[in-house]
């Protein structure tokens, strides 16, 4: 059977199985669409959070990120892994005990405000949107590799998977399909980098192959360190070295914090915390979500690390100083089949710039190289093309493992970016038909045409973000950062001066709410174009060329840090907040009589 | 628990807000070392850590991948567990 053949049975195959626990667990009222009927357990709802949460920038994404910049992408396994933290302390037993469906409801409570409602409603939408872009790039790129077609016709064909997947169920339907899709996407992320790691390291853990010494092709140690022989290798190209830092620590540190602070104020991981039945519950749920995603991510970075290892000794295999690969070996040899495959999807090229029928890889963007390729005849790097974004779905290829491996790392990454289109799309659907239509707009709607409102938001997010996704403004997990950083300044700081400060009122909040979204959001569109239209952004992203020396990934940070000021400094010399809201806030605050949540 | 609930409102609000201190205090100490090992260890105090050496590396770039992961879910776990038994301990729990 061929590799074709064999991708399309296992993603055919994981599909069959989500379809068949979507129908079968299909939603019949509102509430069960929204919210599972709040019986889910801690540990189920931990693994269905984890597939929700680990979306195409975890699984397709984040290892290509760190595997071509080492350390100082760091910030991605801190930082959405560190929000997980916040969101158990700050945040998720308190809007439990609170027991609404959105995260709009509550702040619309809280702040005592249809005003606030709408305002929450709006940031909720920007991020979730910007969210969706990121997923759609993946599951674009997905689409396109397995079935060999260009990116563009993978994303079409993507969104309408993903809309016929998340009209059909609702929250319950996508609490057991998650559970499925966690256990693939897991599978699908473990397995070829366990085999990776037993070839480089003879340690079947790939967490600790990657601090271990490499093995010779016997299986005895060669006594050199992973990290120290990757070093090694990419100095030797030219390129920055893996375990350094480079970034400055700034941006490092308040990319980081931006993560974190999203993580915890994105609505489609809050709204799981609504479906567990005790606020206890909502503490250990937390930490199960963060136990099943710490699977993938404390595998992540030696994904990275070792793929970047099996790339540069690829396109060198007689080493840095000897020949590089020749373009016959790579047109002819079955190691390298999978460059021809990538070619097809427009995200990987080579050109033999100097005609000596050999494919150079080096920086050559670097002074120290420029000497070397003068001497050798090098007329700059050949691999003129290797979008990030393909390395996991390359990586067992490049492994050379077996079939079955690659159909299923398919297989999962779609499952990793479907599962979250489908959150998104939820948390989408349900700020606009229960929070606008149904809690400001037409209040007597019937459940019947809250259903059908929900499913038309849905598609008309899906061809947004198509739209705006044409036009990424980075790679998949950068352009999800973008929608962390949203977050960050908007939502999370409303909900958590919502529980611990009884003196911020509805002035404050909303004030501060549309001071943290709206900076944000014109800083990224400054930075990387309005709409994400290539050209139309007024400074360069990086440390030096933007407005503040902040990069737009790291914005959300200083967003939430002018959220709080305004809300606090409004509500300052505003009016007090009324005694039936503190005492609301009061009662957030103790577990004791939660119940289970209500409807308005 | 029964005696709480007989309380006069007074000594009620007073738990309460005992109750509440502790778990701001719980919250404080967690996130210190939330912080400290993620944006200490990991970013800022690397180059105090660059002597102890881990695997080929040393022990910032070990916070950075994969410890602060850890120390988050342990926190996590204690935090869960601190708390079930706070509520116990002041009877507001479910």
């Amino acid at each position: 059977m061929d590799q074709f053949t064999l991708n399309l049975l296992f993603v055919g195959a994981s599909f069959a199985l989500y379809i068949g626990i979507a129908v079968w667990a299909r939603a019949g009222s509102t509430s069960e669409f929204y919210a599972a009927g709040r019986g889910v357990h801690p540990v189920t709802n931990g693994m269905a959070t984890a597939a929700d949460w680990m979306s195409a920038a975890s699984f397709i994404s984040m290892a290509g990120l760190i595997a071509f910049t080492g350390y100082d992408n760091s910030s991605f396994l801190m930082g959405w892994t560190g929000g997980y933290v916040l969101l158990a302390l700050l945040l998720a037993p308190y809007l439990r005990k609170f027991g609404k469906f959105t995260v709009s409801e509550f702040i619309g409570d809280r702040f005592y405000s249809p005003t606030a409602r709408l305002v929450a409603v709006v940031c909720l939408l920007v991020a979730s949107i910007t969210y969706v872009i990121g997923q759609m790039q993946g599951v674009g790129i997905a689409f396109g590799r397995f079935l060999e077609i260009d990116a563009f016709w993978g994303l079409l064909l993507g969104s309408c998977v993903v809309f016929a997947y998340a009209v059909f169920g609702g929250m319950k339907g996508v609490t057991y399909t998650q559970v499925a899709q966690y256990c693939v996407l897991i599978l699908a992320y473990t397995i070829p980098a366990v085999f990776i790691s037993l070839q480089l390291t003879g340690t079947p853990i790939p967490a600790l192959g990657l601090f271990s010494e490499t093995v010779n092709a016997d299986g005895a140690s060669s006594g050199v360190y992973l990290l120290t022989k990757l070093d090694l290798i990419v100095t030797d190209l030219g390129f920055a070295s893996y375990t350094e830092a480079h970034k400055d620590s700034l941006n490092m540190v308040l990319f980081t914090l931006s993560l974190m602070i999203g993580t915890a104020g994105l609505p489609h991981v809050i709204m799981r915390f609504f479906t567990v039945p005790r606020v206890s519950d909502a503490r250990w749920s937390a930490g199960w979500t963060l136990v099943f995603i710490a699977l993938l991510y404390l595998t992540a970075p030696a994904v990275g690390a070792m793929a970047r290892l099996n790339i540069s000794e690829m396109m060198w295999p007689n080493g840095v100083n000897g020949e590089a690969v020749s373009v016959e070996t790579i047109e002819n040899d079955a190691r390298y089949n999978w460059m021809a495959t990538w070619q097809k999807t427009g995200l990987l090229d080579w050109e033999d710039k100097n005609g000596d029928g050999k494919i150079q890889y080096y920086n050559d963007k670097s002074d120290a190289m420029a000497d070397k390729a003068a001497a050798n005849g090098w007329e700059g790097n050949e691999l003129t093309n290797f979008n990030r974004d393909i390395l996991v779905l390359a990586n067992p290829e490049i492994a050379n493992l077996p079939g079955w491996v690659i159909g299923l790392v398919a297989a999962g990454g779609l499952a990793a970016a479907l599962s979250t289109a489908a959150g998104l799309l939820l948390a989408i659907s349900s700020a606009v038909s229960h929070d606008l239509l149904k809690g400001q707009l037409t209040p007597d709607m019937s459940e019947k045409s809250e259903l059908f409102a929900a499913r038309v938001s849905m598609a008309v997010a899906i061809v947004v973000a198509v739209i705006l996704g044409l036009n990424p403004p980075g790679f998949a997990a950068q352009t999800v950062a973008l929608a962390f950083g949203l977050a960050a300044a908007s939502i999370f700081p409303a909900l958590m001066m919502g529980i611990f400060s009884k003196r911020v009122n509805n002035v404050g909040a909303v004030a501060g709410m549309l001071a943290g979204l709206i900076f944000t959001l014109v800083y990224i569109f400054l930075h990387k174009g309005w709409f994400f239209i290539p050209d139309t952004n007024s400074f360069v992203d990086t440390a030096e060329g933007s407005l503040l020396g902040i990069q737009s990934t790291a914005i959300g940070a200083v967003g939430a840090v002018i959220n709080f000021a305004v809300a606090f400094g409004v509500s300052s010399v505003t009016k007090e907040t009324p005694q039936e809201i503190k005492d609301l806030v009061e009662s957030v605050r103790t577990p004791a009589g939660a119940g289970s949540a209500v409807d308005h | 628990m029964a005696e709480q609930s007989t309380n006069t409102d007074g000594r009620a609000a007073q738990d309460a807000g005992e109750y509440w201190s502790a778990n701001i205090r719980i919250i404080i100490i967690s996130l210190i070392i939330w912080a400290v090992v993620s944006f200490g260890f990991g970013i800022l105090l690397r180059p105090m850590l660059a002597g102890i050496e881990v695997g080929g590396t040393d022990l910032g770039f070990w916070f950075a991948q994969q410890g602060s992961i850890l120390v988050f879910l342990g926190l996590i776990f204690f935090y869960a567990w601190r708390m079930n038994k706070l509520d116990k301990e002041y009877g507001v729990e479910e």
